[in-house]
């Protein structure tokens, strides 16, 4: 048997299929023995009203996260573009953050907007806003969110820094000529023509806000104020090893896995067929 | 419809590479000036200077009588065509050509009639609801021509506009610009390296050297009187033979110890040009008067069907005659190239022409 078929398959496909047997298990409260009731897990977990809140909370926080990752990388990648000089330290220090680690990032972002020692959280407060990411969950919120984003920024300035040197001069300078502004020139020129590169980063940064921000969720808010800024793969963690509800945190994997399966296949359908032009 | 000026234009860059080193040209309406030179010579710095696109050093561009140096490409109501055609990838043809009219809040309905008229006058009508990946390199080549005749601007540009077509299609489009320009009445400026097309295209014609302007005047003119050694060998295919002249009595004696008749007022030149048109062969062994005539062994023969050119060695040179129909020489014939004295060309120490 070639190596990395037995590496798939022990890190692969037997844990995905303990996951699959799990989601059918029932365990009593002491973990003593444990009852096959087949699919009776997922009903109660997608009848649970904390697992919709959190599948509401995933859904807020992903878009969020992706748009405003977008959004400000884009800001930056045409200033930076547009800069005469020092061009290659705009993007050195606009790529760095991308090297930190999701956990050390969301310390970064807890202490700055702790609300009792945090610089920018004492800013805020100033500035007459009551910041409490503690007990508001609308503040942990934007708080997570701002965290998570500030990390992949860095990774979708750097592709649209390559789309946008890949728009060529003359279709600018073509518009131009054609009597169209600067604001123009982006909107019917140069962003239709990001387009690939604009789908390409909308995948990965959801992909990335739903199954790869455990680590800043646990670091800055770990769920809370309440159930307000937890996530689907958080509450997974949470049911499983704090609450040790392993048969409804198995289904809640299980559930996630037809996630991923699903983008996946959005991906491969219409990511990888990319959109040519010219 | 308008006036192009230029009054010793100048392109410095910020490294202080004078790519433009003091150009004047003033164009008529309605006429087509042609820049044509060698790569690196400047020609499309200067036509992207009179766009917009780059800044302008020192001098000034008048477009009308009225100074545009502060003015951007977006207002100056130019039209340019570009060697790769810059077509918005994602537009179809039509919403290619619609719009600058679009930017300029054209209404609707005469968009849509301007884009029609246009696209009838270049045989573009079946083709509006194409993109530009689905249309051949002519096909290109007539969208950015409509996209810049459809907006009706005071003057055109032209940047290379055929250098990406193939031989046969160059020669219809070029005939086609020809008759448009012609026909639309838009002050042109057409830059170009292919000597051919500034000749069969230009009302004035510039040749530029370095940053300079080595030459202004009409096609034939400047063809039949190259004002320096550069022009000579720039203009005509094959360009002019030029031959070194030396000795004691300056414009003389040829590199190889041959006296030739000078003629007064010509003892300051130091190089000889004829052109291979004006130029014949001979195997009789006196020369004729009043002619130049060189001995010279035939080192190739290049039959083209309705002519033939003669590759000879002759004082100490390579030249090329053209001869018409089939050549009576063979490689290694001994014979005299004979020029008559009214078609030689006389140029001094700095490649200036000497009359």
């Amino acid at each position: 048997m070639a190596p990395q078929l037995a590496i798939t398959l022990v890190f692969f496909y037997w844990p995905a299929g303990q996951a699959l047997y799990q989601s059918m298990l029932r365990q009593d409260p002491f973990g003593l023995k444990s009852r096959f009731v087949w699919f009776a897990n997922f009903r109660k977990v997608l009848a649970d009203p904390a697992y919709l809140n959190s599948i509401k909370v995933t859904v807020v926080f992903s878009l969020a996260t992706a748009i405003v990752a977008m959004v400000v990388a884009l800001l930056l990648a045409v200033m930076a573009e547009k800069a005469v000089r020092g061009k290659g330290l705009y993007r050195t220090l606009l790529i760095w953050p991308y090297a930190v680690a999701p956990a050390i990032a969301g310390m970064l972002w807890l202490f700055l907007f702790n609300p009792s020692i945090g610089s920018l959280a004492y800013l805020l407060r100033s500035l007459g806003i009551a910041w409490d990411p503690l007990l508001n969950g609308t503040h942990a919120m934007v708080l997570l969110v701002s965290a998570a984003a500030w990390k992949q920024i860095s990774y979708n300035f750097l592709f649209f820094v390559a789309g946008l040197q890949a728009v060529p001069k003359t279709l600018i300078e073509a518009a131009a000529m054609d009597g169209a502004g600067e604001t123009k020139r982006f909107w019917t020129i140069v962003f239709p023509l990001l387009a690939p590169t604009t789908f390409f980063l909308l995948v990965v940064n959801t992909v990335y806000a739903l199954f790869d921000t455990f680590g800043i969720v646990h670091a800055v808010t770990g769920g809370g104020p309440g159930k307000t800024t937890e996530t689907l793969v958080y509450k997974v963690y949470n049911d499983g090893f704090v609450n040790l509800i392993l048969g409804d945190s198995a289904a809640q994997s299980v559930i996630l896995m037809a996630i991923v399966i699903a983008l996946t296949a959005i991906q491969f359908r219409y990511v990888e067929r990319k959109v040519h032009y010219g | 419809m308008a006036t192009v000026d230029l009054k010793d234009v100048k392109k410095i860059y910020p490294g202080g590479v004078e790519a433009v080193k003091g150009v004047s040209i003033a164009i008529p309406d309605k006429e087509l000036c042609v820049l044509v030179g060698p790569s690196g010579c400047g020609k499309s710095t200067l036509l992207r200077m009179i766009a917009g696109l780059e800044t302008i050093s020192a001098g000034t561009v008048a477009i009308d009588g009225k100074v545009v140096n502060a003015i951007g490409p977006t207002e100056r109501d130019i039209a340019m065509v570009f060697q790769n055609y810059a077509l918005y990838p994602h537009m179809k043809v039509y919403d290619n050509m619609a719009y600058g009219l679009r930017n300029r809040g054209t209404p609707k309905d005469e968009i849509d009639s301007r884009v029609r008229s246009t696209a009838k006058v270049l045989e573009l009508s079946g083709l509006l609801d194409r993109r530009p990946r689905e249309l051949s390199g002519g096909q290109r080549q007539r969208v950015a021509m409509g996209r810049a005749i459809v907006r009706n601007p005071k003057v055109f540009l032209f940047d290379e506009p055929l250098s990406n077509l193939d031989a046969k299609l160059r020669g219809q489009m070029r005939v086609e610009i020809k008759n448009l320009q012609r026909s639309l009445g838009v002050t042109s400026v057409y830059v170009t390296h292919d000597q051919l097309e500034a000749m069969t295209l230009a009302d004035i014609l510039v040749v530029m050297n370095a940053g300079l302007v080595e030459q202004i005047g009409a096609p034939l003119d400047v063809y039949e009187k190259p004002a320096s050694t550069f022009v000579a060998s720039f203009i005509g295919a094959p360009p002019m033979n030029l031959l070194a002249l030396t000795g004691a009595s300056p414009g003389s004696v040829l590199a190889d110890g041959m006296v030739i008749g000078s003629a007064p007022g010509q003892s300051k030149a130091v190089t000889l040009g004829f052109r291979p048109e004006d130029a014949d062969i001979t195997f009789a062994a006196e020369a004729p008067a009043g002619a130049l005539a060189l001995p010279a062994t035939v080192e190739a023969v290049e039959p083209v069907g309705a002519e033939s050119f003669l590759h000879c060695a002759a004082a100490g040179s390579r030249i090329v005659v053209r001869v018409s129909g089939r050549a009576s020489a063979k490689p290694g014939d001994q014979l005299r190239v004979v020029a008559r004295s009214e078609k030689l060309h006389w140029f001094d120490q700095a490649g200036k022409r000497v009359d």
